[in-house]
């Protein structure tokens, strides 16, 4: 799971939709890798776009980086020299920084999911659907 | 405007049209395919410039290639004087550039001494630049239908034309070869084949920078196939073994970086469509599928049959952790109704799309009892194409909706499609599953 995905799943349970504390989900006890992948300058403007920042933010704290800036990075341009080393990092920070293992807890309902072989798994128990 | 003619490949001719309407209306490009035949292969459109041909010909699969049309008749005497009279003005404009002729045949082709012969009739043109056979400047080919399927090959054509060529097709350029399944890396028993997962990604209008979502995703068929098109890519299944693969050299990554698409590759995750983790506020431009139906892959939601039986399981605990908390616990699944699921996606993508973003996915449909009551209906999606696709004993059909420009809260569900849906479904599958009366063969 790219640290990317974090930023587009909630939980799942259908009472915690209209809850603000749905999302993002609380990460916790994760085991990190980093997997260089290619770099792609417009996938990661385009992504930037659809980025809740607080969220990125919070969930980067989660797992243990305290030092993204407040303030979503805005108007990069996918040519423009200047704004490619910021893009890199944030190549680096989305894409590449992965979550092998792990729990994601809904601050809403407190329902734990886990994250397998890299995979977030949202099925939910007979009780919650 | 001038006359381009299209030439396409003999595969699945009910769907051309909707594949080159989808690429040219993704390009803003006018274009009028009413007049199209199933029953040839050669289609003479109107168009502005090489520019618009080039766009709805190079991702195409189902054509093989566009050319400007120069001239036509029923004899070669006749391709002459009509090429003559419409291009002779323009013959100069090409007088030193590198060229070659080429020939294709439908149904028939000549004799190469006797292409020598056809090559010579067009001295006229007074091309004076050298020939090369490797990357000229231009191509000029001469394009003939020979006699119709049932009659013994003629050398005689029917009809010719001559064009200069613009853009020869991806699947001219081998892509159906790619893709093939036989060479991927990670299929499974749902993969889907590679030449309709391309063709359902055109009609859908996958483009560069769009998120594609398929919420049955399987073994990735449609996200490698949404990814050939610049898709960004992201796919969900209640099934978390196949979205897993076997190992790290077999499975949905490695297809990913096998066809480079491993940059637009977003995440697969373990879901069950109905209880959708997906932000509401993601927005998804494109959604492309095969939901299941029940044949090879049981149509199955979370949630148990009877609930009482497993009431209050959620209290059982073990080594101190609530059961179902654990990393290792097992879902239980129950069975759910493909009517009610096709409802369910139908809502989603009104709530996910934007306006002009479409749904394509296919279902089953049994065939001697093809009714249209059975597609799936919701006010907020036009139904843009509905395509059948014909097997022996069954066949199925694709489905291609674009979210309308109006909110509406009204879903199928509480009307009655919905109803005639679930009929047709169980229909087929208890028909499938009892295998078919002599008179459906
Ligand atoms: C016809 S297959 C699609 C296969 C896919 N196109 C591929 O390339 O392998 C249907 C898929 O839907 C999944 N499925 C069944 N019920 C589901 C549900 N409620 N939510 C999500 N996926 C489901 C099955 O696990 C199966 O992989």
């Amino acid at each position: 799971m790219k640290f990317l995905t974090t930023n587009f799943v909630k939980c799942a349970v259908k009472s915690c939709s209209a809850s603000q504390d749905s999302f993002p989900l609380k990460y916790s006890e994760c085991q990190l890798a980093k997997e260089e992948s290619e770099y792609n300058p417009d996938f990661v403007c385009h992504m930037l776009e659809r980025l809740d920042w607080d969220a990125i933010v919070k969930v980067a704290a989660d797992l243990g980086n305290t030092s993204i800036p407040p303030q979503k990075p805005e108007g990069l341009d996918p040519i423009m020299e200047d704004d490619q080393a910021i893009l890199r990092d944030l190549h680096s920070l989305l894409v590449e920084t992965v979550i092998l293992e792990g729990k994601m807890t809904c601050s809403s309902c407190g329902h734990i999911y886990h994250i397998k072989n890299s995979i977030p798994n949202f099925l939910l128990p007979p009780h919650l659907v | 405007m001038k006359d381009y003619l299209i030439y396409f490949a003999q595969a699945y001719p009910n769907f051309r049209r909707s594949e080159i309407e989808s690429l040219a209306g993704l390009n803003g490009i006018k274009l009028d395919l009413s007049h199209h035949d199933e029953s040839t292969p050669f289609l003479v459109v109107q168009l502005e410039n090489d520019e618009q041909a080039r766009k709805i010909m190079e991702r195409s699969i189902l054509g093989r290639g566009i050319y400007e049309l120069w001239g036509d008749g029923n004899s070669l005497e006749e391709v002459h004087v009509n090429t003559k009279l419409r291009y002779g003005s323009e013959f100069d404009r090409y007088k030193q550039i590198t060229f070659k002729f080429d020939f294709v045949g439908y149904m028939g082709s000549r004799e190469k001494k006797n292409k020598f012969e056809v090559i010579e009739s067009f001295a006229y043109l007074g091309f004076e630049g050298p020939i090369r056979m490797k990357n000229p400047d231009e191509v000029f080919v001469v394009l003939e239908q020979y006699e119709q399927p049932d009659r013994e090959k003629s050398t005689t054509p029917l009809h010719i034309w001559f064009g200069r060529q613009v853009q020869l097709s991806a699947r001219t350029e081998n892509i159906l070869d790619k893709y093939d399944l036989k060479k991927r890396k990670y299929i499974g028993t749902t993969s889907f084949d590679a030449e309709l997962s391309l063709i359902s990604c055109n009609i859908a209008q996958v483009n560069t920078g769009k998120v594609v979502y398929d919420p049955f995703a399987g073994t990735g068929s449609f996200l490698v196939a949404a990814a050939n098109y610049g898709g960004y890519v992201v796919g969900s299944d209640i099934d978390h073994r196949s979205l897993r693969g076997k190992n790290e050299k077999c499975n949905i990554w490695a297809n990913m970086k096998q066809y480079n698409s491993a940059s637009q590759f977003l995440d697969v995750m373990t879901m069950d469509f109905t209880h959708n983790a997906l932000r509401p506020d993601f927005q998804i431009d494109t959604i492309v599928c095969d939901p299941p139906y029940g044949v090879r892959e049981g149509l199955k939601v979370c949630g148990v049959k009877d609930p009482t039986k497993a009431a209050h399981r959620e209290n059982v605990v073990i080594d101190g952790e609530k059961a179902h908390l654990r990393r290792d616990f097992i879902h239980p699944k129950k069975p759910y109704e493909l009517a009610s699921l096709l409802d369910d996606l139908l809502s989603f993508a009104v709530q996910r799309l934007p306006v002009g973003g479409r749904l394509c996915f296919w279902m089953p449909t049994a065939n001697d009892e093809f009714s249209t009551d059975f597609i799936p209906h919701h006010d907020s999606l036009d139904l843009l194409y509905n395509l059948d696709q014909e097997f022996n004993k069954w066949s199925r059909r694709l489905l291609v909706y674009s979210k309308r420009d109006h909110q509406s809260s009204h879903t199928s569900v509480e009307q009655a499609p919905a109803a005639t849906v679930s009929k047709n479904i169980s229909n087929f599958r208890a028909r499938y599953f009892k295998g078919f009366s002599p008179s459906s063969k």
